[in-house]
């Protein structure tokens, strides 16, 4: 049976109904509720809303100094300049010129006074096009007075400048463990930064309404937080504001706290001049003056045993924050909570510092922290493989988190859904790890030049804020009198198919079609203070809450059922499209007309909040995730010892999604996470000159994968499992853990390059891996054969 | 004011204005809007206007255009075809992909004047009424984007990538569609659908 969600011929494909007999319920590989739209180019974006009349484009002004004093700032020659209508600046702001997202006050929307950044929001220029507005810009007049800026984490660590306090996480008895060891390292390594790169840049729409109101077309993951973030620059009550997003072109943690200024800017214009305004970032300033995924500078300190066992582990991790807090604090936190990524450290003392320096804030990023944590983790593992002369994997299986005591992280939580054993055993066996090292190895001994690696690498990640207010989420549903269903949730849409799998959940609950469920725009009018769609948490969180709202509603129809059958509920039979009652069959609709006539509220709203949750900071003890998401990737890859150029040959990733809401969906992620974890860690490359200019600002110096840069074979299967904890369907969120996959191919990586000192020595290749380092990393090598 | 030649980049096109001042006009041009005077199309016009007259997808559209007009602005400003998008303005990144002449151009890199005389296509062209052209149904088939913003430049530059005979096989789509990129990373389902739909495209 060819089923499509909104199809249009040619676009069908066999969508399984499911046993029941509805289309598209829970766990089918439906296609994406946009798929047509995506391809036939109607999909509206927010660049792409029809403009209102008398709408004006807004281009925003940036500081070209790293740190200095604003001693002069003359705006009069831009607000002459043709087609110019307005010019807002820090002191026209009428509410408060701060778009902190936790309240440290240090997000200006304008800088006030003193530049912190290189790119930092001067003012803003509206005008008729932004072409005008852009010109007009060049002739602010603008005095700096120099101070001397902080650009490396190192500086900052310097100086003791941090825009958090540190995060602490200690277990278990360090001396002792060491005691036990056999053998003991200590290094560091750096971990660098990656740009978003949505394809559809920052931009937001304005258009006011009477009585101050404030309507903002925003590309933003976190409407409540735009939303609150416009009322206070402006002054209004949240009630006055309205945030609207229908979908995104990509956004990866980069529109969670990002998109506030866009929106600020947009709707300060729009209240200054009374007309929409619209602010798109052109990718050049988008790049230039937005936060970015944290680079990291870890020291690490393993006591071992000669079985590869690890007895103690000290680790300190300092993140660039940038020049303000924004959401580093939870940042830092979230790579401590992963720096043991699958393994179980005996002892353990691990510090994260929050570095300020004079450059962008960072922010979230696909992973939130955990992915720096991560990575440092398995140089940990990497560095006693090469000490002890096991192979990696070995280290890795023998370090796996396990039954009790072996199962208690650093924070105190103990892993109780852990299968990571398993699907890396099933990994390794199914991927024939040990015969293409044998095969590899072989290979290297005959090449010339070429070296090939190979490495299996684990992947454990907590799913929920860390943040426990963060983890609720709300529903509305109506279902109109002709039986049509309209659902809302707070989770926006970034490509992601949470919309898709929402209405799924939707449809099994209510037993209709999904056809029949319509799906609309993220509207803080309709559900109010929603959470960030981050985290991973979208369908986890907005999924509960649908379900539970076709819920209250189905119980309002099966009780009407039972009250117009003279029965009691329970012998009310809910089927898909129909109700039996007393041996009565009832449509849907039928059933939504009588009601509706018998005058039963249609209309729902939905509520979830993840229960067992909490933690401590402070102490550093708590069970900050609800659950843990697993999975296992294996790469292959040539090196060109020559040049340093390489190429991924294969990948091979076994992945738990739990019982997969839509198993198309979930593959789309896994693969897409894949790859930006690749990038992150192999060719995207910031780079800063010394003057705090980021000079890596353009696809054409920030090099993401392209179709040519994906593994030549990429084989991908889900690993049979469902979520413990009673989440949705007993499905797992998706969304993040497959980036940490990359992970493997930094390690496959690594082993080509060992190969040239015969895998004695660790490689120490700190990410991006870009050819050069990769070059780099041989030459020492060989100088130490 | 000088007739850029056809098919100028924006480049050569934006050195040569810059040496050859704009027409000085005191009476501004209607922006956006189609124009309505039946001038001579391509003449310069007061303020510093010009009309163009662009081709796009079957349609014939004439504009009263600033000669810096990029093709995608007028596009998607002016004929109101949302459908190209912009990604980084500079051509590096391919989601502004659209045919001129049936051979894929970078819309953000080409002149609007220079687009004249030629067909444009546009995602919004690329099906037959209700349907849809075999690449855009690959593409729906094997789920080839996660946001879509890439899609429409995807599409186009696949559907060339085939007619181009640059489509023999995976190595060389991944290779001749590698201008466009994705951020979702949906390359595997992309050269999945490309090569569903190359065979379904008579190639
Ligand atoms: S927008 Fe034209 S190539 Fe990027
Ligand atoms: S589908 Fe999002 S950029 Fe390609």
């Amino acid at each position: 049976m060819a089923d499509t969600v909104q199809g249009r011929s040619g676009s069908e494909r066999p969508a399984a109904r499911d046993k029941e007999g509805i289309r598209g319920g829970a766990g089918v590989a439906l296609i994406h509720d946009s798929a047509t739209k995506h391809v036939t180019g109607e999909a509206v974006y927010t660049d792409d809303i029809r403009e209102p009349a008398r709408l004006v484009e807004v281009h925003i002004a940036l500081a070209e100094r790293a740190r200095a004093r604003v001693v002069k700032l003359d705006l009069e020659p831009v607000r002459r300049a043709k087609g110019v209508v307005a010019v807002v600046a820090a002191g026209d702001v009428p509410g408060i010129n701060d778009i902190s997202p936790t309240g440290t006050g240090d997000d200006p929307v304008f800088a006030a006074g003193e530049v912190v950044y290189h790119g930092q929001p001067l003012f803003a220029v509206a005008a008729g096009t932004v072409h005008e507005a852009r010109r007009a810009a060049r002739l602010a007049v603008v005095g700096y007075e120099d101070l001397a800026p902080t650009l490396s984490i190192e500086a900052a660590l310097e100086s003791q400048s941090f825009v958090w306090p540190e995060g602490r996480m200690q277990r278990g008895d360090l001396e002792a463990a060491r005691g036990r060891a056999t053998g003991r390292i200590s290094g560091a390594m750096t971990i660098g930064g990656q740009d978003h790169f949505y394809l559809e840049g920052q931009v937001a729409m304005a258009v006011p309404g009477e009585d101050g109101d404030m309507l903002v077309h925003s590309s933003t993951q976190h409407p409540s937080e735009v939303q609150h973030m416009v009322g206070k620059v402006l002054g209004l009550p949240d009630h006055a504001v309205t945030i609207e997003v229908r979908r995104m072109g990509g956004a990866f943690g980069g529109k969670e706290t990002q998109a506030n200024l866009f929106a600020c800017v947009a709707a300060l214009v729009a209240n200054a001049t009374g007309r929409p305004a619209k602010v798109r970032a052109d990718r050049d300033d988008d790049m230039v003056m937005t936060g970015k995924r944290h680079d990291f500078l870890a020291r690490y300190d393993v006591a071992y045993r000669d079985d590869g066992r690890i007895e103690a582990v000290e680790m300190e991790l300092a993140a660039r924050a940038g020049c303000s807090a924004d959401l580093s604090g939870a940042i830092i936190d979230r790579a401590l909570f992963h720096a043991d990524n699958a393994y179980f450290y005996p002892a353990v003392k691990l510090t994260a510092h929050a570095c300020r320096t004079n450059t962008v804030s960072n922010t979230a990023f696909r992973g939130f922290g955990g992915p720096q944590g991560m990575v440092a983790g398995e140089r940990v593992i990497e560095e006693v493989a090469f000490a002890t002369g096991l192979d990696p994997l070995e280290v890795r299986k023998r370090n796996l988190y396990g039954e009790a005591p072996r199962d208690l992280t650093p924070y105190h939580m103990e892993v109780t859904d852990n299968v990571a054993p398993e699907l890396v055993a099933q990994l390794e066996r199914d991927g024939r790890y040990w015969e293409r090292r044998d095969e590899i190895r072989a290979f290297n001994a005959r090449h010339p030049y070429f070296r090939r690696g190979l490495a299996l690498t684990p992947v454990k990640f907590g799913i929920s804020f860390t943040l426990t207010a963060y983890n609720q989420a709300g529903a509305l549903l109506h279902v109109y009198k002709d039986g049509s269903v309209m659902l809302n949730h707070g989770g926006t849409e970034m490509g992601q198919g949470l919309y898709v799998k929402v209405a799924q959940v939707v449809a099994d609950e209510l037993q209709v079609d999904v056809g029949r469920v319509r799906i609309t725009a993220t509207t803080t009018a309709k559900v109010p203070n929603t959470s960030a769609t981050a985290a991973s948490s979208g369908s986890d969180l907005n999924g509960m809450a649908a379900q539970a709202a076709a819920r209250t509603i189905k119980e309002r129809l099966i009780r009407f059922a039972a009250e117009s059958h003279q029965a009691e509920p329970n012998e009310v039979e809910w089927l898909p499209g129909r109700v039996r009652v007393k041996g009565d069959e009832i449509g849907f609709n039928e059933l939504v007309s009588q009601a509706y006539t018998a005058r039963v509220q249609l209309s729902a709203t939905g509520f979830y909040k993840t229960p067992d949750i909490h933690w401590d900071r402070a102490t550093g003890r708590g069970r900050p995730f609800y659950y843990f998401c697993y999975g296992a990737a294996l790469a292959e890859v040539t090196v060109d010892t020559l040049t340093g150029e390489y190429r991924v040959d294969r990948a091979d990733i076994l992945h738990d999604v739990g019982r997969s809401l839509n198993p198309a969906i979930d593959r789309g992620q896994i693969e897409g996470g894949f790859v930006q974890g690749m990038g992150w860690l192999t060719t995207e490359e910031l780079w800063w000159d010394d003057q705090g200019r980021l000079k890596t600002h353009a696809p054409s110096t920030y090099k993401i994968p392209a179709a040519s840069d994906r593994p030549r074979v990429l084989e991908i299967a889900f690993f049979e499992n469902e979520n413990r904890e009673p989440t949705v369907h007993r499905s797992k969120a998706v969304g993040e853990p497959p980036l940490m996959l990359g992970i493997a191919v930094l390690h496959a990586l690594s082993d080509a390059v060992a190969s040239v000192a015969d895998h004695r020595v660790c490689p120490r290749l700190d990410p991006p891996a870009t050819p050069e380092r990769v070059l780099m990393a041989i030459e020492r090598l060989r100088e130490t054969k | 004011m000088t007739n850029p030649t056809p098919g100028a980049s924006r480049r050569e096109f934006l050195s040569t204005a810059a040496s050859a001042p704009l027409v000085a006009g005191a009476a501004a041009g209607v922006l956006g809007g189609e124009a309505r005077a039946q001038t001579t199309t391509g003449a310069a016009m007061a303020g510093g206007q010009v009309l163009v007259t662009l081709k796009v997808n079957g349609q014939t559209h004439r504009l009263s255009l600033d000669p810096r007009v990029t093709l995608v602005d007028a596009l998607r400003e002016h004929l109101g075809l949302t459908g190209t998008k912009v990604g980084c303005n500079h051509g590096q990144c391919g989601a502004c992909t659209v045919h001129k002449d049936g051979v894929r151009v970078l819309s953000c890199l080409t002149l609007a004047v220079a687009a004249e005389g030629s067909e444009i296509t546009t995602i919004e062209g690329l099906a037959d009424g209700d349907e849809l052209h075999p690449m855009q149904a690959a593409f729906v088939q094997h789920d080839a984007y996660q946001c879509g913003y890439c899609t429409p430049g995807q599409i186009l530059s696949a559907v060339a990538c085939v007619k181009e005979g640059h489509a023999g096989s995976d190595a060389e789509i991944r290779e001749y569609m590698s201008g466009n990129l994705c951020r979702c990373g949906a390359y595997v389902n992309i050269v999945a659908a490309i090569n569903d739909a190359k065979t379904k495209m008579g190639a």
